[in-house]
């Protein structure tokens, strides 16, 4: 009887606050307009204006030797930095959730840094560091090491900006899953390694696939940081974003857009892997909670 | 002895979790580590476990000192407060999670794994959901699988951290006598917490009673009820009476039958089962009302209301058997006379 009248209360007060159907339409109308105004808008510009002058000239400008060097500039910049803010993150959410040290808090703040900083201050900060008037820039030229203008200068200007992500995911997720299930591994006797992958890796797998691809998004990406410290030497350390850029100013639209096109289709399989991945983290959860009576 | 404990002490920052405890518990026994919350139990048991590390004193198992050893090497079989299943493993897998993860040269072959823990699923009468995910279980089916796991590695010890305390109170006491029973059968030591004091003199063979990190008392559940160390053990275990004589009680326990021989402390313990009462007769110094009782299966518990000598009104609770109270033909608001029979005195 009470239930019965606490539902029924429920559901008028549902209706007395669901909106009348124009307000409904309007909304999801404003939505889409914003969406494809500016979001399927440029990207059908930069499709667009890639092709403006047929297949031919858009392949030919993304086989150019400089664009092929772009890439795979880029490519290395993600090989060498998303396993090492991987290898990070999961280090760092280890920590933070399993321990309790002094200046926890403080450490989690400064994980989120690079967030907060701006990408050109990130930038900046190697170029005072290594810079010919930087603290270790005469020791690094006295050894012959090149970091700033060089690849090395683009990798940690990268994995500044990049390595909050995957320790970002896992934080709050290790902390909600707890450390019983690992005591529970290492009174069973497992090792310390059985229990990271076996119990650890598994139940983050989500969390870590999802900040890894994010995090390799963003290093593929990335502008601000890299343009200071890269030094748009063509062909040598010009990532995909700097070459598109430099084709740009240089009234090579085909070549430019070009560039961009191949970004806006990594954009694009990120997103479809994304939705693949939180797709197969719901059939799991299915699979796991049928059968249930 | 199986488990031994020697000067464990244990502080989180200034506080003192456990103060100096020293324990020993012969092997094959089934022994309940009872206090109230936050009195040290789980910090105890996680320490002879290896998952807490002590800041001072030992810990032998079956006489070997594991002081030192990580919790792998231990040998023990620890059941978690919360099960802590392994979410992402079936049924099946977590109970033969613990012989998969052994080295290659002890590791058992995969047909003789299966058969094991089939065995083991059978035996906590669970087999039947072998492929189903902790997520789909009962907190009863969850506790019963943590427990088949834990029993795969064959420990030498069993460690278990409020194994019912999840439940509710019709499961728990099924799951109560299937402990006893189990551990009949497999003989192994085991230690398991609780904070209910019920639930340790019913299953277990001897009880450990701690508090504030400190044990009051060990031994065995009948001992402990009938000779309390102090007047923590006597207030923890089972329902009792306080009368302290400070408040102008000795006059009254004389006319109830103590006598000032036999008031050997200040404080008396009277157990609801010591104080038979009968319809007064002479209404004139009569000093107790019957207020009300309560139907507590084959007892019934009597509450009486003493006014005191100064004035204001304190209970007292009786307990007898139902048809012995009906016979007494009381109601509500009687006169009633009063007689202790046995008291404990604490100082
Ligand atoms: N990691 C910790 N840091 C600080 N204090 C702790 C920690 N673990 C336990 N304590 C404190 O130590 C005391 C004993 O804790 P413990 O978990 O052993 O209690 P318990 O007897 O198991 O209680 P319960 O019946 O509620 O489970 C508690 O007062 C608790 O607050
Ligand atoms: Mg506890």
């Amino acid at each position: 009887m009470n239930a019965i009248s606490a539902t029924s209360f429920l559901a008028s007060k549902k209706l007395t606050l669901s909106d009348p159907d124009w307000v409904r339409y309007a909304l999801i109308v404003a939505t889409l307009a914003v969406i494809g105004l500016f979001l399927l808008l440029p990207l059908l510009t930069v499709l667009i204006e890639a092709f403006a002058k047929g297949w031919d000239a858009y392949s030919a400008s993304l086989s150019h030797p400089d664009a092929l060097a772009a890439m795979r500039l880029t490519l290395l910049v993600a090989v060498v930095t998303v396993p090492l803010t991987t290898v990070f993150g999961v280090s760092a959410a280890w920590a933070i959730a399993r321990f309790d040290f002094r200046g926890k808090s403080l450490l989690i703040t400064l994980i989120d840094l690079p967030f907060s900083v701006s990408p050109v201050i990130a930038g900046l900060i190697y170029v005072l560091i290594f810079g010919a008037q930087g603290w270790l820039g005469s020791w690094a030229s006295e050894h012959d090491i090149k970091i700033l203008f060089a690849v090395p200068g683009i990798i940690l200007a990268t994995l500044f900006v990049t390595f909050p992500f995957v320790a970002r995911e896992l934080i709050p997720l290790m902390q909600e899953i707890g450390h019983e299930e690992e005591e529970a591994a290492l009174s069973l006797g497992a090792s310390g390694w059985q229990t990271f992958f076996k119990i650890t890796l598994p139940n983050v797998k989500w969390g870590l696939l999802n900040g890894v691809l994010l995090c390799n998004a963003r290093a593929m990406g990335e502008f601000g940081a890299v343009s200071v410290v890269s030094g748009h030497i063509r062909g040598l350390t010009n990532t995909l974003p700097l070459h598109i850029e430099v084709s740009y100013n240089e009234y090579d639209f085909v070549g430019s857009f070009a560039g961009a096109s191949i970004l806006a289709a990594l954009a694009v399989v990120t997103l479809v892997f994304k939705t693949v991945l939180e797709w197969k983290q719901k059939q799991e959860a299915a699979k796991q909670a049928v059968e249930v009576h | 002895m199986s488990i031994s404990v020697n000067n464990i002490s244990k502080h989180f920052g200034a506080f003192t979790a456990l103060d100096n405890i020293s324990l020993d518990i012969p092997e094959g026994e089934l022994v309940a580590l009872l206090g109230p919350s936050g009195c040290g139990k789980t910090t105890l048991l996680r320490i002879i476990a290896g998952l807490e590390q002590a800041d001072q004193g030992d810990v032998f198992l079956k006489g070997d000192r594991v002081t030192d050893q990580p919790v792998k090497n231990r040998q023990i079989g620890f059941v978690f407060q919360h099960y802590a299943l392994f979410r992402h493993m079936t049924v099946f897998e977590n109970v033969a999670f613990g012989l998969r993860v052994k080295p290659r040269r002890e590791r058992l072959g995969e047909a003789i794994i299966r058969k094991k823990v089939h065995d083991l699923l059978s035996l906590v009468q669970l087999d039947w959901l072998h492929d189903r995910y902790p997520d789909q279980l009962s907190g009863g089916q969850r506790q019963r699988i943590a427990l088949a796991r834990a029993l795969a590695v064959e420990p030498s010890v069993l460690l278990l951290d409020e194994p019912f305390g999840a439940l509710d109170a019709s499961v728990r006491k099924d799951l109560r006598q299937w402990l006893r029973n189990l551990h009949h059968d497999l003989n192994v030591t085991s230690i398991f917490v609780t904070h209910d004091q019920e639930e340790a003199m019913e299953v277990a063979s001897q009880v450990v009673v701690l508090n504030h990190g400190r044990i009051e008392q060990q031994g065995a559940p009948g001992d402990i009820y009938d000779h309390p160390a102090n007047a923590f053990v006597s207030r923890f275990i089972g329902q009792t009476n306080v009368f302290d004589l400070e408040e102008h009680d000795a006059d009254w326990l004389q006319t109830a039958g103590l006598s000032a021989a036999q008031q050997k402390g200040k404080i008396a313990h009277v157990r609801p089962h010591d104080i038979v009462i009968e319809k007064s007769t002479h209404h004139s110094d009569a000093y107790v009302t019957l207020k009300d009782w309560q139907h507590l299966g084959a007892l019934i518990r009597i509450e009486l209301v003493k006014s005191g000598i100064n004035g204001h009104a304190a209970s007292v609770y009786a307990e007898m058997p139902n048809d012995q109270f009906r016979r007494l033909h009381l109601n509500r608001g009687d006169k009633v006379d009063l007689r202790i029979r046995h008291a404990h005195w604490f100082h």
